[in-house]
């Protein structure tokens, strides 16, 4: 039988996750390693386009199930799908997500077999997969790999693997996925929009800004704020403001240290670190972040990293390619008119 | 109500992680609650605040890993019960949540099992959905706030956390949460639970135990850890005369090194 490499399609309301398209590349190099073939599963309602995009980003053929039970994504529903058409695969790729790390724990179960979630390098060794993951949020890397059970589950880390271009001119057979979905608990109520912007998993360039940014003498808070600290919260939003502004410039998503979202600046969703989110971007720029070894845990493996701060010995600056010692409120404004300047904005 | 915390013992955050001999160390940084747990701890207590019923802190691993139940039993669980057998050494969370399901069942008439979203050490953050997998019951993750809970109609409605933003979702008790940070401010042990932690046996239940006879087996091997090779990054930094002349000059090596 030909060896069966399936990449899931991750979604939400029928918008696939960009990663996913990651992941059909990463299951077509796996699978032409191996001599087998890369069948996409799609799950959902309404999201036979996927089916077909996925067979233009490498995928041989689609496995689509859909049902109105399937249209908001609960774990417990998709699971079996999923499940079923890994039964006899060599190995599940997933792109790496809140949903698919549910998804895949409990594929995993199912099929008990090994999972390894957020997968930054693959290689075939023989006819497993050697997989490297980051532990202790990227102060070390594991290999893993599972060597006996089958399907290997793993979920790649967006931004980790190769974009996939889209080839219009492929085509390959969508085949219905059929599944008793049983009796399903959970109920899904709605959804509450996130925060306009773009996320940080997914940014090419993110601006951060850190504790330094609430330290602008010259902006006098407006009278009503009296209490010292909420002047200083008030100092670190404006201190935002600026960084968000260079982010839209760089069409660039707005990241912040632990010291900035634990004195209460910027909402927690916007942390990157050990504790936060672990980011990969091509450029990231660091505004008065010092690099506790929290911070740099969630940032390190940036492609280039740009760091203002008024410390030289600022930690951050050991592992920066480009560094300013300054004031950020001083660089950053004739920066952003310098960038737009090129840029063409 | 009847409420389980799967709690994970975790080198401090703060601390300098290298691999010696093959295996990670963190030197004497100091053992500590894995810092996504303190919020699973504090929830599971709240939700014994306002309904009543018990907290029981779990928590897998060697005879003297001890450290994150005492923490636990510190902020206010009632018991604290260590997982411990040679052969749960080594185990991946495929085994791991087989070793837990079971406690859980051991401990029984459960209502609610928290874990947090992840731990800090190995970040899997996947445990808890192969937990409630295991057990048959819905797995709630990435919780962000419980919205509503009626012990009475076994219901529990939540907010879960998805990149795109919060979905709702309702399901029936039992279940098993995974709490973001999002969902509460953790409280500090008081001085007299330290003390109560600092005297409390904890008992260690083995794999007879809590029934588990057949053989365990990780499905996932490490053959390898490292550290991530070193950036040679020499820094660059940028002077001038003005804030304009260093902005410039950024902006031009910026362009030239094809980062923007």
């Amino acid at each position: 039988m030909t060896k069966r490499i399936l990449a899931y399609i991750d979604h939400f309301q029928g918008q696939a996750v960009p990663a996913s398209w990651e992941a059909v590349g990463a299951a077509r190099t796996v699978a032409d390693a191996l001599g087998g073939e890369v069948v996409a599963v799609v799950v959902g309602q309404g999201v036979r386009e996927l089916a077909e995009q996925a067979i233009q980003a490498g995928a041989d053929r689609a496995l689509l199930a859909e049902d109105a039970a399937l249209s908001d994504f609960r774990p417990e529903a998709y699971a079996a799908p999923v499940a079923k058409a890994a039964a006899e695969a060599e190995a599940l790729l997933l792109p790496t997500t809140g949903r698919t790390r549910e998804l895949a724990a409990m594929v995993g179960v199912d099929l008990e077999t090994g999972v390894i979630p957020d997968v930054v390098a693959l290689k075939v060794e023989g006819e497993t997969l050697l997989a490297t993951r980051p532990i202790y949020a990227g102060k070390l890397l594991s290999k893993v790999r599972v060597p006996e059970r089958r399907p290997q589950i793993l979920t790649l880390r967006s931004r980790a693997f190769p974009k996939q271009e889209m080839d219009a001119g492929r085509s390959g057979e969508i085949e219905p996925l059929e599944v008793d979905l049983g009796e399903v608990p959970t109920e899904v109520l709605g959804y509450a929009e996130a925060e306009a912007g773009v996320s940080l998993s997914d940014a090419a360039v993110i601006v951060s800004g850190g504790r330094g940014v609430s330290s602008n003498p010259k902006l006098t808070p407006p009278a009503e704020i009296a209490d010292e600290k909420e002047q200083e919260i008030w100092r670190a939003q404006q201190g935002f403001k600026l960084i968000g502004e260079l982010a839209e410039v760089l069409g660039a998503a707005v990241g912040a240290s632990r010291a900035a979202v634990d004195a209460g600046y910027i909402p927690y969703a916007h942390q990157v670190g050990q504790t936060g989110k672990v980011v990969s971007p091509d450029l990231y720029i660091a505004c008065g972040i010092s690099g506790a070894i929290q911070h740099l845990a969630g940032m390190r493996t940036s492609k280039t990293i740009v760091a203002i701060n008024k410390d030289p010995e600022a930690p951050i600056f050991k592992l920066a390619r480009f560094g300013v010692v300054g004031d950020l409120y001083d660089v950053v404004p004739p920066l952003m008119a310098a960038l737009k300047e090129r840029l063409g904005k | 109500m009847n409420i389980v915390v799967c709690v994970k013992q975790t080198p401090d955050t703060a601390a300098t992680v290298t691999v010696e001999d093959g295996k990670v160390s963190w030197g004497d940084a100091p053992l500590v609650l894995n810092p996504w747990d303190e919020y699973a701890v504090e929830e599971a207590l709240r939700l014994k605040e306002a309904h009543g019923g018990k907290v029981t802190a779990i928590s897998m691993g060697p005879e003297d890993a001890r450290e994150a139940l005492k923490q636990s039993l510190a902020m206010g669980c009632d018991e604290a019960i260590l997982l411990s057998d040679a052969v749960f050494a080594g185990l991946d969370t495929l085994g791991a949540s087989k070793v837990l399901a079971a406690a859980i069942q051991h401990i029984g008439d459960v209502d609610l099992v928290f874990f947090g979203r992840s731990s800090v050490d190995s970040d899997t953050g996947i445990t808890g959905s192969q937990v409630a997998r295991r057990l048959g019951w819905p797995a709630l993750s990435l919780v962000a706030k419980i919205s509503a809970i009626d012990p009475d109609s076994r219901r529990i409605e939540v907010e879960r956390m998805l990149e795109e933003g919060r979905q709702r979702v309702a399901g029936p008790l039992p279940a098993v949460l995974s709490v973001v940070k999002e969902i509460n401010e953790p409280r500090y042990p008081s001085f007299m639970g330290i003390r109560k932690a600092a005297r409390a046996e904890i008992p260690v239940w083995s794999a007879a135990e809590i029934g588990l006879t057949e053989e365990l087996k990780a499905a996932v091997e490490w053959p390898e850890i490292f550290a991530p090779p070193k950036v040679e990054t020499e820094c660059e930094f940028i002077e001038g005369e003005s804030a304009d002349e260093i902005a410039q000059k950024l902006a031009d090596r910026l362009m030239e090194e094809k980062v923007i």
